[in-house]
């Protein structure tokens, strides 16, 4: 401690230089404080790795903060209590989701196979198959409910934003917006199958259907998030383009517009990645299907999650194909929600205002 | 080109706030007219009347006429789009589309219209408007980096050039040197004196030396009372102004008494 210490009596002597722990000292102390703990608690026997972590946890804080107002004064302690509390529930925010990537990724990889990529489950029972009828179902019914949804919600965002003036029209549809984005989605799943079934005759199960369904959830997600972002762009620009004797609609379009693009679209990429993941409002829309259909307008369509789901519960025998292909399309799914993230991401930066 | 611009019993609000009353002025074509006065009095208000920028605030509202040449800006029949390409503006933060390079910038009065213009016409007008505003030397190697890229003082010239690019028949210039040094000081007061030989300017200031320099007509406004509406007090030719005011007030203001 002598050499790379500097003590508070020889800090004061120059009110700009503080007192200092070497950089080492944070993992240097949670490695003495876990060895407290694993030998205190395995002396009493009740030794486990999560009563190790959290007392350990416990001390090191405990020792750091006395460390360093003993070496470095309080407020540096203090500093570093608030930094080491943010990281740790940063860490413990992580470790649900990164233990669920990892679980299905070790799950998933088992089947995740080109097989798996090329056949349907027709006419299959037990081992081999795939789900490349549920990727194409994914595929359709999300592209089809996007292309609906996304022109809606911009419009309507647009609308509120630019030209609704806080109006009372404005202030009601914000309000059924809000409303709607808490519906749960079975009954958009219901609301989308009755339609169907009074236009199209009772029991119709099509991929037009699910879409709907979707589109139904997806709208007002897409309004509140463009609705947002528009409300960002300072009104500084919006009066430099008007004091050039540009027209609104073309100062929305090419001054409001490109400089929210960025947000709008990370905006419209969550949506696509709430919806993506229904399984209840697919159910009794778009129904469920063993074969490759690629009609939207005929037929049952089966998507990722109602294939994962119908897997699970009621599997044949043997039963571990049927698991395994369930976890494959678990992963299926993660994959196409992260490669939209990556696309959603670069198309962002594209169009992000650049300073450089 | 240039155009007269009258106001008659002007009354300007924002929602239930009065923020101006009763302006009656002349400004003549062809001359450079400053306004002075403490801060908050309406003087951003006023100029922002004149171009049919003041409604584009939420609430906010205009009684009384505003004629160019004789004709009522506040018209039903007028179109505020056609108004705002014959009465430009620049603001007192510079603000460059941030989508936008340099040369887009200069060039997006012409360009977000749609218009029709050549690459050749283009590069020119680009130069001549950069030039105007003393920013071709600096920029002129850079032309398609972001407008945003450049700093405080470069931005208020490329939102000079933006503005004067669009060739308006007047420039309303809201303390345009605010964020400005000495020399883009200087460049764009003799910036207005050329503008001055072909289009009407008006330009605030809280420099009592650059409305001394620049301007042949000084308007003064004031308020009477806190929380009061502000109005128009005195408004002549700057000599005048300056050196033997009709106003107590104005006095008062010019040789530093308040405000
Ligand atoms: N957007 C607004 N909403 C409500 N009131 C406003 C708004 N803008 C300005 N005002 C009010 O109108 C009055 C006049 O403001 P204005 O901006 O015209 O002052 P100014 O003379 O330009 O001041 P400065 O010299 O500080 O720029 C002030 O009392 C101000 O609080
Ligand atoms: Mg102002």
């Amino acid at each position: 401690m002598s050499t790379a210490v500097t003590t508070p009596q020889e800090a004061s002597a120059n009110s700009l230089i503080a007192g200092q722990l070497p950089k080492y000292t944070p993992w240097a102390t949670l490695l003495v404080s876990l060895g407290i703990a694993a030998g205190l608690l395995n002396s009493v026997g009740h030794f486990s790795i999560t009563a190790v972590a959290l007392s350990g946890i416990a001390l090191f804080l405990v020792g750091m903060f006395a460390l360093s107002s003993a070496v470095e004064g309080i407020r540096k302690a203090k500093d570093r209590l608030a930094r080491q509390m943010v990281s740790l529930f940063f860490l413990v925010a992580l470790i649900p989701l990164i233990s669920l990537i990892a679980g299905v990724a070790v799950r998933g990889s088992e089947r995740l196979d080109g097989k798996f990529f090329s056949y349907s489950m027709r006419n299959i029972v037990g081992e081999g198959g795939g789900a490349i009828h549920a990727v194409y179902g994914t595929l359709i019914i999300t592209g089809i409910a996007t292309l609906v949804s996304v022109p809606i919600g911009m419009l309507s965002a647009i609308f509120l934003v630019e030209y609704g003036r806080n109006g009372r029209l404005a202030r009601s549809i914000t309000f059924f917006v809000d409303v709607m984005t808490g519906i749960p989605s079975i009954v958009a799943g219901l609301f989308a199958y009755t339609v169907f079934s009074i236009l199209f005759g009772p029991g119709t199960k099509t991929g037009l259907a699910g879409a709907a369904a979707l589109s139904v959830l997806m709208i007002p997600t897409v309004v509140r998030s463009t609705e947002e972002m528009l409300r960002l762009v300072s009104n500084d620009l919006r009066e430099s383009a008007y004091a050039l004797g540009v027209p609104k609609w073309r100062t929305v379009l090419k001054v409001v517009l490109p400089t929210s693009i960025a947000g709008i679209i990370t905006g419209m990429i969550l949506a696509i990645a709430r919806v993506i993941g229904e399984t209840a409002p697919l159910l009794v829309t778009a129904g469920l299907t063993s074969s490759l259909n690629t009609n939207p307008i005929n037929g049952p369509m089966t998507t990722l999650p109602v294939f994962v789901y119908y897997s699970y519960v009621t599997p044949g025998i043997p039963q571990e194909p049927y698991y395994a292909r369930a976890w494959a399309g678990a992963l299926t799914l993660i994959l196409i929600v992260m490669g939209l993230n990556l696309i959603g991401r670069l198309v962002a930066w594209r169009f992000a205002p650049k300073s450089r | 080109m240039s155009k007269r611009i009258e106001t008659k019993n002007l009354d300007i609000y924002y929602g239930k706030f009065h923020a101006v009353q009763n302006v009656n002025m002349t400004i003549e074509p062809r001359s450079v007219t400053a306004f002075i006065g403490s801060s908050g009095c309406g003087k951003s208000t006023v100029l922002r009347a004149l171009n049919r920028m003041h409604e584009v605030i939420n609430g906010a509202y205009v009684k009384g006429e505003v004629l160019l040449d004789g004709v009522n800006l506040y018209d039903k029949k007028v179109d505020p789009v056609r108004v705002r390409r014959q009465v430009g503006m620049v603001f007192q933060k510079p603000n460059p589309f941030p989508t936008m390079s340099i040369k887009e910038n200069v060039l997006a009065g012409v360009r977000l219209n749609n218009a029709r213009i050549s690459g050749k016409q283009a590069d020119e007008l680009v130069e001549s408007s950069l030039k105007g505003a003393n920013l071709w030397n600096e920029v002129k190697d850079r032309l398609d980096n972001p407008g945003s890229g450049l700093s405080g003082g470069q931005q208020q010239r490329l939102v000079i050039a933006r503005a004067i690019a669009v060739s308006p028949e007047v420039i309303l210039m809201d303390e345009p040197c605010s964020a400005l040094d000495p020399i883009s000081t200087l460049a764009v007061e003799d910036l207005i004196q050329v503008l001055r030989d072909k289009y009407t300017v008006v330009i605030v200031t809280h420099n009592m030396q650059q409305a001394a320099r620049v301007s042949d007509v000084t308007a003064f406004f004031n308020l009477e009372a806190q929380g009061k509406p502000g109005q128009l007090i005195e408004m002549g030719p700057t000599d005048k102004i300056f050196s033997n005011p009709e106003e107590k007030s104005t006095e008062d203001y010019i040789t530093g008494r308040f405000g």
